[in-house]
């Protein structure tokens, strides 16, 4: 059996989970059932497309007699779509297994189970697909499934409103790649990626494919400024889908980017290079900026989702000006550096939000200013999610650091475009990007710090207790991807090799054979970083010093209250809370914008009231551009709402000119 | 015999950078008490003052946790770690292509990142302010950081600090307006990174102005001689940057002899002293600056870095 064949039965299996779990949603096995049968699913999908992708399998394509009935329905597995499916199903069995466990705290499980499986099949074809019609169609179920899974927990009014704004934009971006699809296939109208690829076209028309892609795919990977969903989306659905919609989900749309652009548009515009950086550097710093303001945990997470996509479209801009300046070993590395990203992401972004996911379980909270402490009771879990923080804040040796230090080596070559622009708009960029990246970690110190750290300050915090084997399993799993994506990487910029020589025509130096796993970028730059040595000399020196210390020191340790300067205060909350850590970075990068709106409400002398402080953030995105835009909506169907109460001669004449003016059009254009 | 010879310099560079970062502390310390008309602790008095904590008992918070007793030693080992890729009188280093200046730059980073945990774990008031206005100077003094590294990379064409020191060395580079203000940029951010007057001051004990001091407030004994060790290493490694990069001509090249291996440790003290020296004027001339006046200071440093950058994206030759 072809490698394409295996993964669509995998698919195939997984829709048969999903009617499986309709017919026992109720019953009292039915999570463990479910959740099983995906995980086995998954894992061997994981390693058929792991196979393809490290050159085991062969890359196969596969029709099927289904879909239109002229075409019928093209799947196919190339070494792009293998490291995706990769992606895809290694983040869905983490997400499986932990959900063996977190799933079983459900208490409407029968509006969750079906539409598990059915999500990670849409996932699946998406990246499966080979012609237009089962692409859009697979997008549209993996949309709609997930938005089943948003809006599970449908008595909060918040998730419904969530769910909402996800369908709406999700509508708009499907209409895009609609278009996209429509002009890339021309007016012959032949849908398999094979004749588009074959076809030719302007460099204009490609560009408008460009940006239609890029608001197709940019709104469901959340680049600003079609990010607005995101953060009221992912949170709302249950952990283990908020870890696939934002680990993997995301990086469904940035295989579609990749898929058309790349491969399908052919030739673009220089400044389509400088576009896609712009929205990508935008999308990193505000991302960003709005994590760091959120008290949220999982929004914080979802708000990080839109910054960390932000930098994988930061790689890609930078790969497509290096393609249209014939740069082929300086694109490479920028796509390798996108394509690493991803998977980095991947992996601890769902580690992040397992995390949040074992804290809800514990405590019933998301709010941060209600936890603290949590090191003491869920010690496993502290230790995982910190791995996990230390892994997205971009620090050696863990796999964050890689792939934006890849980047930073990708900017280091641009001086050599020839476009002005694009030589001042890099290194712009290049500030934005080192912005994210200082304000990741003060995003995660804070995280980390106020949710785990401190004294409790709720009851149920004081009172929590550690999770479940099954979410710790899957934590621990991904934790030690993390490690080894940031020790060895070259072993995975070598498995992404075939996916750089096809699009950008390059590739980086063979890795593996490299002394010591070092990797080295471009042969010419000399720059070489190794994540093993890293990893060995810190702990080295660490445990010299432990060693130094216990032999030579004194080893009397004393217990006490905290001294805090003389007056410590009894009360958890005087401790910094999540918007007190942030003020000072709130003050700096947001004090003059309409963003943040403090006030503080003093009462005279004399009044014995407390004085209170209020504190509200917005997403400057939603304030001036979602509602007006929704506002310019309503107000023009209020005046077409008119055209339902006219007469029969007025719709008569309303008819006659619109089919004259529409013939005037026809005559003109052609 | 090469392999052991490039390993002996490794090795010896290391044990340098623990031994003589106190010794830069406590000349600093002496020179501002001069320049202040005081007497001033002996040179040595940071040795003692590391020797007396490693002696006494540590006492630890109730609800300390283990992140709480960990951090030292992970703040001691990454600047450690980060220290020891910087030449400091020979370039010659043996795992200097193990990591580049960026990842330099991230083990710093990875030390402060468990430095504002650290703060934040036993839940006082106090920790938080330290660790929150921490993240925020990092959150400026990082991109800057970068910015000037991108702007020496650009110049070098690598970001590894052995290549850039080479080139540097050899007079070709030239008087540069970029280089310019990534040495500005530079001692902005060395000022910033170490807690150093206008940003910090590091023998504060007014609990409102202080930083560094606020984060380690809760520490004692051993693991109060870590943070201070690992401070005193950060400095050096600073003041070896800001030597290695911008006053190149002394070190000693990978096959050189020993003799010149001899001058160059010789001439590394001296760079030592010399901006040693100037910190302490430069302490001693102005004020300590209002927290919020800090973006202003340290996002000029930004503005330098990304405006060098800049120059040598519109030509190399700037």
């Amino acid at each position: 059996m072809t490698s394409v064949a295996f993964l669509m039965l995998c698919a195939a299996a997984l829709l048969g989970a999903a009617a499986l779990a309709i017919a026992c949603a109720r019953t009292h096995a039915a999570t463990s059932m479910v959740y099983g049968t995906t995980l086995a699913i998954t894992v061997t999908a994981a390693l058929v497309s792991i196979a393809v992708l490290v050159g085991l399998a062969a890359p196969a394509g596969l029709v099927l007699p289904i879909g239109l009935p002229w075409t019928g329905a093209h799947f196919r597995i190339d070494a792009l779509s293998a490291f995706f499916l990769a992606v895809i199903n290694v983040g869905g069995a983490a997400a499986s297994l932990y959900a063996l466990g977190y799933g079983e705290h459900e208490d409407e499980p029968h509006r969750v189970l079906p539409f598990f499986p059915a999500f990670l099949a849409g996932m699946n074809l998406v990246v499966l697909a080979n012609d237009a019609f089962s692409y859009l169609l697979s997008w549209e179920f993996m949309s709609l499934a997930s938005w089943a899974l948003v809006i599970a927990h449908h008595h909060d009014p918040e998730n419904r409103r969530a769910g909402f704004v996800y369908l709406i934009m999700a509508g708009i971006g499907t209409l895009a790649l609609l278009l996209g699809f429509g002009l890339l296939a021309g007016a012959d109208g032949n849908y398999t990626f094979e004749a588009i690829r074959a076809g030719t076209r302007t460099p204009l028309t490609a560009a408008i494919v460009l940006v239609l892609v890029l608001i197709g795919a940019g709104s469901k990977a959340g680049l600003v400024p079609l990010h607005a969903w995101l953060p009221l989306a992912h949170p709302a659905a249950p952990s283990h889908v908020s870890a696939l919609m934002s680990g993997v989900m995301t990086k469904v749309a940035v295989y579609g980017f990749v898929r058309i652009v790349f491969d399908l548009a052919g030739p673009l515009p220089w400044w389509s290079g400088a576009l896609v950086l712009a929205v990508g550097g935008l999308s990193a710093v505000l991302g960003v900026l709005q994590a760091l303001m959120q008290d949220d945990t999982k929004r914080l997470l979802a708000y990080s989702t839109i910054e960390n996509i932000g930098i994988v479209f930061i790689g890609l801009g930078l790969a497509l000006a290096f393609r249209t300046n014939a740069m082929e070993a300086a694109a490479a590395l920028a796509m390798t550096a996108a394509l690493l990203h991803v998977l980095n992401h991947s992996l601890f972004k769902s580690l992040l939000f397992f995390g949040a996911g074992a804290v809800l379980v514990a405590t019933g909270e998301r709010n941060m200013d209600r936890l603290g402490g949590l090191i003491h009771r869920m010690p496993v879990t502290s230790f995982l999610f910190l791995v996990g923080c230390t892994a997205i804040s971009a620090l050696p040796p863990l796999n964050g650091f890689v792939s934006e230090w890849l980047t930073f080596q990708a900017i280091l070559l641009s001086p050599d475009l020839s476009q002005w622009a694009l030589k001042i708009m890099v290194p712009a960029i290049g500030g934005l990007l080192a912005l994210a990246a200082a304000l990741a970690g003060a995003t995660f110190v804070k995280m980390f710090g106020i949710a785990f750290l401190g004294r409790p300050r709720s009851n149920e915090a004081a009172t929590a207790g550690e999770v479940d084997r099954f979410s710790l399993a899957a934590m621990v799993l991904l934790a030690l991807l993390c490690l080894i994506t940031g020790i060895v990487p070259g072993f995975f910029i070598d498995a992404v090799a075939p996916i750089t020589r096809q699009f950008t025509g390059g590739a980086l130096p063979l890795q593996a054979s490299l002394p010591w796993l070092t990797i080295m970028p471009a042969a010419t730059s000399e720059s070489s970083y190794n994540g093993l040595l890293v990893f060995l000399f810190i702990a080295i020196s660490a445990m010299l010093a432990v060693w130094a210390i216990h032999r030579f020191a004194s080893h009397a340790i004393r217990r006490g209250p905290a001294w805090d300067c003389g007056f410590p205060d009894p009360s958890p909350l005087t401790q910094y809370s999540g918007s007190s850590f942030a003020q000072p970075i709130r003050r700096v990068f947001l004090a003059r914008t309409s963003a943040t709106h403090e006030e503080v409400a003093m009462p005279p002398p004399g009044d014995t009231r407390p004085a209170r402080f209020s504190l509200a953030v917005s997403d400057p995105v939603w304030t001036w551009l979602y509602l007006p835009f929704a506002g310019a909506i309503e107000f023009a169907s209020l005046q077409l709402n008119h055209l339902q109460f006219l007469t029969i001669r007025r719709y008569l004449s309303l008819v006659f000119f619109s089919l004259v003016s529409l013939l005037l059009v026809l005559a003109i254009w052609s | 015999m090469e392999l052991i010879s490039a390993l002996l310099v490794q090795m010896m560079q290391m044990l340098l950078v623990l031994a003589a970062a106190p010794l830069l502390t406590g000349f600093v310390r002496k020179v501002k008490a001069r320049l202040l008309r005081r007497r001033g602790p002996p040179i040595i008095q940071p040795y003692r003052d590391i020797l007396r904590l490693l002696k006494k008992e540590v006492v630890v918070a109730d609800n300390a946790s283990w992140i709480f007793r960990v951090a030292p030693y992970v703040i001691f080992a990454t600047t450690w770690v980060a220290a020891a890729l910087v030449p400091t009188f020979a370039t010659g280093l043996l795992f200097s292509w193990s990591a580049d200046l960026i990842a330099i730059i991230a083990l710093l980073a990875s030390a402060r990142f468990f430095l504002a945990l650290a703060g934040m774990d036993v839940g006082t008031a106090f920790g938080g302010i330290g660790s929150s206005r921490e993240v925020m100077i990092a959150s400026l003094a990082e991109p800057a950081m970068l910015l000037i590294v991108f702007t020496m990379a650009l110049v070098a064409r690598s970001t590894q600090l052995s290549v850039v020191a080479d080139l540097f060395s050899t007079f070709g580079v030239g008087l540069r307006v970029s280089l310019g203000m990534a040495l500005l940029g530079l001692i902005i951010v060395a000022i910033a990174e170490n807690g150093r007057i206008p940003v910090d001051n590091p023998a504060t004990h007014l609990e409102l102005t202080m930083v560094h001091e606020a984060m380690v407030l809760e520490y004692s004994g051993r693991h109060l001689a870590m943070i201070e060790l690992a401070a005193a290493v950060k400095l050096l490694l600073y003041v070896s940057l800001i030597g290695c990069i911008f006053l190149p001509w002394t070190l000693a090249g990978p096959d050189s002899p020993t003799a010149a291996h001899l001058a160059g440790f010789i001439l590394y003290l001296g760079k030592l002293a010399a901006l040693g020296f100037m910190l302490a004027v430069f302490e001693t001339a102005i004020a300590k600056m209002r927290v919020f006046r800090l973006p202003d200071f340290v996002g000029g440093a930004l503005m330098l870095g990304l405006l060098g950058t800049l120059l040598l994206f519109v030509s190399r030759s700037l």
